[in-house]
């Protein structure tokens, strides 16, 4: 039952914002700016360094939730939600992990739906979290049948 | 170009429309973001999951939203954004970016953001508050 996930932390990974992936990801969403590629714009604008796009945590791995196994097919992505103290620098690294914030069920047109809330922290290596990301993730009855939990 | 912060509500960033989505595009993202489920990629397991087609991953369609802003991280930067998914994006949709301001304070511009297919249908919406720098003094 997944209600018994509620409030649980991940494992924490170290992620690096490197410079490659940020261009590659950058040009994935047709958004290859100088002040996320180019390294020389990058040191003249106000941050001194290249950025990256808001949606890049994407790419990050954000630890394992012990004895958590959500289906990998059939899950709907309803929400997506980022906060930022500021954006992310090329070449700095960030402390991430996940957490539970809540589960619940609703009655929908396909059966009864379950809600999961995860959210998402990015911390500097003072500890800052610098950012954090939230997911309202929607798995749907035939899909829990199916994995029967 | 005009500065982000001299709009005043109710004024929209000069919108952007995409070229039609390609099955590249979401190959590229697939191997950019890392997201390798392959309902957005291979025709027979979008069908075998009950899609009409292979559909578009919802971030890769945020991402593109996001790209109004970036010529304004001069004047500021993205510090909340928030999309509600709503509808399928499927190959060969031609989808629209656009952005209203809602809300101007001193210090940051809420925007209302969404995007938009050929058929005038949002598939996702949501906002953007774009906090300002301040000037050091």
């Amino acid at each position: 039952m997944y209600k018994a996930f509620i409030g649980k932390q991940s494992t924490k990974v170290k992620n690096t914002v490197e410079r490659l992936m940020v261009k590659r990801f950058a040009e994935s969403i047709g958004d290859p700016h100088p002040i996320f590629v180019d390294e020389a714009y990058g040191k003249k604008s106000r941050y001194g360094n290249n950025i990256a796009p808001p949606t890049f945590p994407r790419v990050f791995e954000f630890g394992d939730i012990e004895g958590l196994q959500l289906p990998s097919k059939g899950l709907i992505h309803g929400e997506e939600t980022y906060h930022y103290e500021r954006p992310l620098l090329v070449g700095e690294t960030l402390t991430c992990y996940s957490e539970i914030t809540d589960y619940y069920e609703k009655e929908g047109k396909n059966g009864l739906m379950g809600f999961f809330i995860l959210k998402r922290f990015g911390d500097d290596d003072n500890g800052n979290t610098i950012f954090t990301e939230e997911q309202v993730v929607i798995i749907t009855e035939a899909v829990r049948k199916a994995m029967s939990v | 170009m005009s500065t982000l912060v001299a709009f005043q509500k109710g004024e929209s960033l000069q919108s952007i429309t995409l070229d039609p989505v390609s099955r590249l595009d979401l190959i590229k993202y697939a191997g950019a973001s890392g997201d390798f489920n392959p309902i957005h990629t291979i025709d027979e397991e979008a069908t075998k999951a009950g899609l009409p087609g292979i559909i578009a991953h919802g971030m890769w369609t945020m991402g593109n939203l996001a790209k109004l802003f970036t010529p304004y991280y001069e004047e500021g930067f993205i510090q909340d954004y928030k999309i509600r998914f709503s509808g399928m994006v499927f190959l060969g949709d031609i989808l629209t970016l656009q952005a209203t301001v809602d809300e101007v304070t001193d210090t940051y511009t809420v925007f209302h953001v969404k995007t938009v297919n050929q058929h005038g249908k949002e598939v996702i919406k949501g906002n953007v508050h774009f906090a300002k720098h301040q000037k050091s003094t």
